[in-house]
């Protein structure tokens, strides 16, 4: 199964190292290959360098292509995580 | 080729040198690039993967420890830094760069690393542009392990003797400078007595600090000039400056060499007055330069950097094995131990110690001591050891008071009782003393004198206290004045209270470094002078040409004078008498 959303940053400080690190952790979860990308820049969803490379900043809208048998719940989840801000993240 | 550029700066350690700079502060470093052949190409990357597992270790030890001493909240960053470095895109790409262009992992590897840094030096938002910083963090973790650590800030594989440009050189940059081929330092911040002055004076090479924004006007490889006893520096300068500096240093060297001649002659007055002049060492390291010196023993042994750069901390066996290696070096001399003086701009890992807002004022030296005895009992214990090895004298940094002085001697105590209990022996007669570096220390020294075996004056705190003048603060560089009325009169005082209990006093700060300052210091009855050992000859010269009678005539005549520019003119004028060069 494959699902494309569009996703919008809500953290303040944008994706860098530490929401980076945990939406790595997070896509780790599920059994998915993840994309996401920005205009023509397309990264994994695995690659914390990929992601940070992206310099996805508050408001910045991401394709995010999720692919695999948990594709659904992946996606839930990461539509709850692009919408919070990073305290709520780590607590 | 661009025009010549005039700096001026703080002089910290005398001596001219020129050559390329080295611009230490942003972290670069050379990674050569070298071709491995096809069948060296596997064990290439079990190398570049194994350099990975062990920098992953190195992170998760520190993650345990930051959590431990900071919280979870500091810590978490290391979290990233660990999936990087499981990053499968980067760690990929590495590999297969690695079978395409046949080079070595560490420079494939950091050629990849570049790309990523650059990428994030120049993305427009402030929080992404700082990962680069975390990224050259995680790269120079791996570069470690794939290199020499000695080759990673490898100065020696650079074809040219190099002078170090840096904002500031923290005392552990210091250490891990000694031993490379360096001919000079120049910082942007600190002052006459910082860390960067102390090093360069012990390794013999030049030094301007306070030079503001150095890092910013000099660029890596440019031809540099420095000027130490004036403070100038010349970036690129012309054919004629060149020429004119190389002239310049000929003279010096000319004279230096006059000098060597006075390394077997004892430091004594014309008049019979035999002044003691000692070493004051960093690291063992340096115990060859103290002795290429004529250094009669070791003043100031500063046992911090035992405990630097490093995660642990030292074992009683590690510290007794430093110890006993620079007391037999130095004997049939002795070598003075000064105990673990951490806090105010010495840091260590291995414990926490709160950033104080004014750090020398604060939790440092004998106060953190008294207050962990579990690591200075593991101290006093290597060093009642090493007693056995020759000559050792041992005394605790900034005692502010009698209380403090009994205190720790309670501990010593202590671990002398054990020490006999477990038949493991030392010298019963080790001599124990202080470091008079406290303005309360030099009111109450007479109390003081009555229970210390000497007592050793540290100028150069004991002037940043007197004066309030923070020393590594280069605003305020300029008031700090060693030759101040209220400064010779603590220091008076001290020998004064000491002779009266019949202890010796000795000078162990840079002010005993300079020939004038000396000079004062002989007339007020000075028993010994402990200096970087590059001063020792020049100090020598200064004594050797004087009567003990003639200095303690003037230096009588300076303490009446009303300020430090007073003092250095009167007294200037009068050695300038006594000794025509």
């Amino acid at each position: 199964m494959k699902i494309e959303k569009e996703l919008t940053v809500a953290n303040k400080k944008g994706l860098h190292a530490r929401p980076a690190a945990l939406f790595v952790s997070l896509v780790e979860k599920y059994d998915v290959t993840v994309t996401l990308s920005k205009t023509d820049d397309i990264v994994n969803g695995k690659s914390i360098m990929g992601i940070l490379m992206l310099g996805a900043t508050e408001g910045t809208v991401l394709k995010i292509t999720v692919e695999g048998q948990q594709a659904t719940e992946a996606m839930t989840a990461f539509e709850q995580f692009f919408s919070k801000q990073e305290e709520e993240l780590l607590s | 080729m661009s025009s010549e550029i005039v700096l001026k700066g703080v002089p910290a350690a005398p001596g001219i040198a020129y050559g390329p700079s080295f611009i230490l502060d942003k972290g670069e470093f050379i990674v050569p690039k070298r071709s491995i052949s096809a069948s060296e190409v596997d064990s290439e990357i079990a190398r570049f993967e194994e350099a990975v597992n062990n920098a992953r270790r190195e992170i998760h030890q520190l993650k345990t420890k930051i959590t431990h001493d900071m919280g979870l909240a500091h810590a978490q960053i290391f979290d990233a830094h660990l999936l990087v470095l499981q990053d499968a895109d980067l760690l990929n790409r590495v590999i297969s760069d690695i079978r395409k262009t046949k080079s070595t992992a560490e420079y494939v590897f950091f050629a990849v690393i570049k790309k990523f840094i650059e990428a994030f030096s120049q993305m427009p938002d402030e929080y992404l542009r700082e990962r680069a910083a975390d990224v050259s963090d995680i790269s120079k973790r791996v570069l470690k392990h794939l290199m020499d650590e000695s080759k990673l800030h490898d100065l020696e594989s650079l074809q040219d003797d190099l002078i170090i440009v840096s904002h500031d050189l923290s005392p552990s940059d210091a250490v891990s400078m000694y031993n490379k081929k360096i001919k000079g330092f120049l910082t942007d911040i600190g002052g006459r007595t910082s860390h960067t002055a102390i090093i360069a004076k012990s390794l013999g090479v030049p030094a301007v600090v306070g030079l503001k924004d150095a890092t910013l006007r000099i660029c890596n490889q440019d031809y540099v000039i420095i000027d130490g006893q004036k403070g100038v520096v010349i970036v690129n300068p012309s054919q004629e400056t060149k020429e004119l500096y190389i002239k310049e240093q000929s003279k010096i060297i000319a004279s230096l060499e006059k000098l060597d001649d006075l390394k077997k002659l004892p430091a004594q007055t014309s008049d019979g007055k035999k002044v003691a002049i000692l070493a004051n060492l960093e690291i063992s390291a340096e115990i060859n330069a103290v002795r290429k010196y004529g250094a009669e023993g070791i003043g100031l042994y500063r046992t911090e950097f035992l405990y630097m750069n490093r995660l642990d901390l030292p074992s009683e066996e590690e510290q007794y094995q430093a110890y006993k290696q620079v007391a037999e070096a130095v004997a049939p001399f002795v070598v003075t131990i000064r105990t673990l003086d951490l806090g105010g701009d010495k840091f260590i890992s291995s414990v926490h110690i709160p950033r104080d807002m004014s750090p020398f004022l604060g939790y440092r030296a004998i106060r953190f001591c008294l207050e962990r005895p579990d690591i200075f009992k593991t101290q006093l214990r290597a060093i009642l050891r090493a007693s056995m090895h020759g000559k050792v004298q041992m005394m605790y940094p900034m005692i502010s008071g009698i209380g403090e002085l009994r205190e720790a001697n309670a501990i010593l105590k202590k671990v002398k009782e054990s020490l006999r209990e477990e038949k493991i022996p030392f010298d019963e007669d080790m001599k124990v003393g202080i470091m008079v570096e406290v303005p309360a220390a030099v009111m109450t020294a007479e109390t003081l004198a009555r229970e210390s075996q000497f007592f050793s004056i540290g100028t150069n705190d004991l002037i940043q206290y007197t004066l309030a003048v923070e020393r590594v603060n280069e605003k305020t560089a300029d008031l700090y004045d060693p030759a101040h009325p209220a400064v010779l009169k603590m220091i008076q005082k001290t020998i004064d209270a000491g002779h009266n209990e019949g202890i010796h006093v000795s000078v162990c700060g840079e002010m005993a470094s300079d020939p004038l300052l000396a000079f004062i210091l002989l007339g007020m009855g000075i028993d010994e002078l402990s200096m970087s050992a590059a001063s020792i000859l020049g100090v020598k010269k200064m004594i050797r040409s004087v009567k003990l009678q003639e200095a303690q005539r003037i230096a009588y005549e300076a303490l009446h004078l009303a300020t430090g520019q007073e003092i250095e003119e009167f007294v200037g004028a009068q050695l300038r008498k006594l000794m025509p060069n």
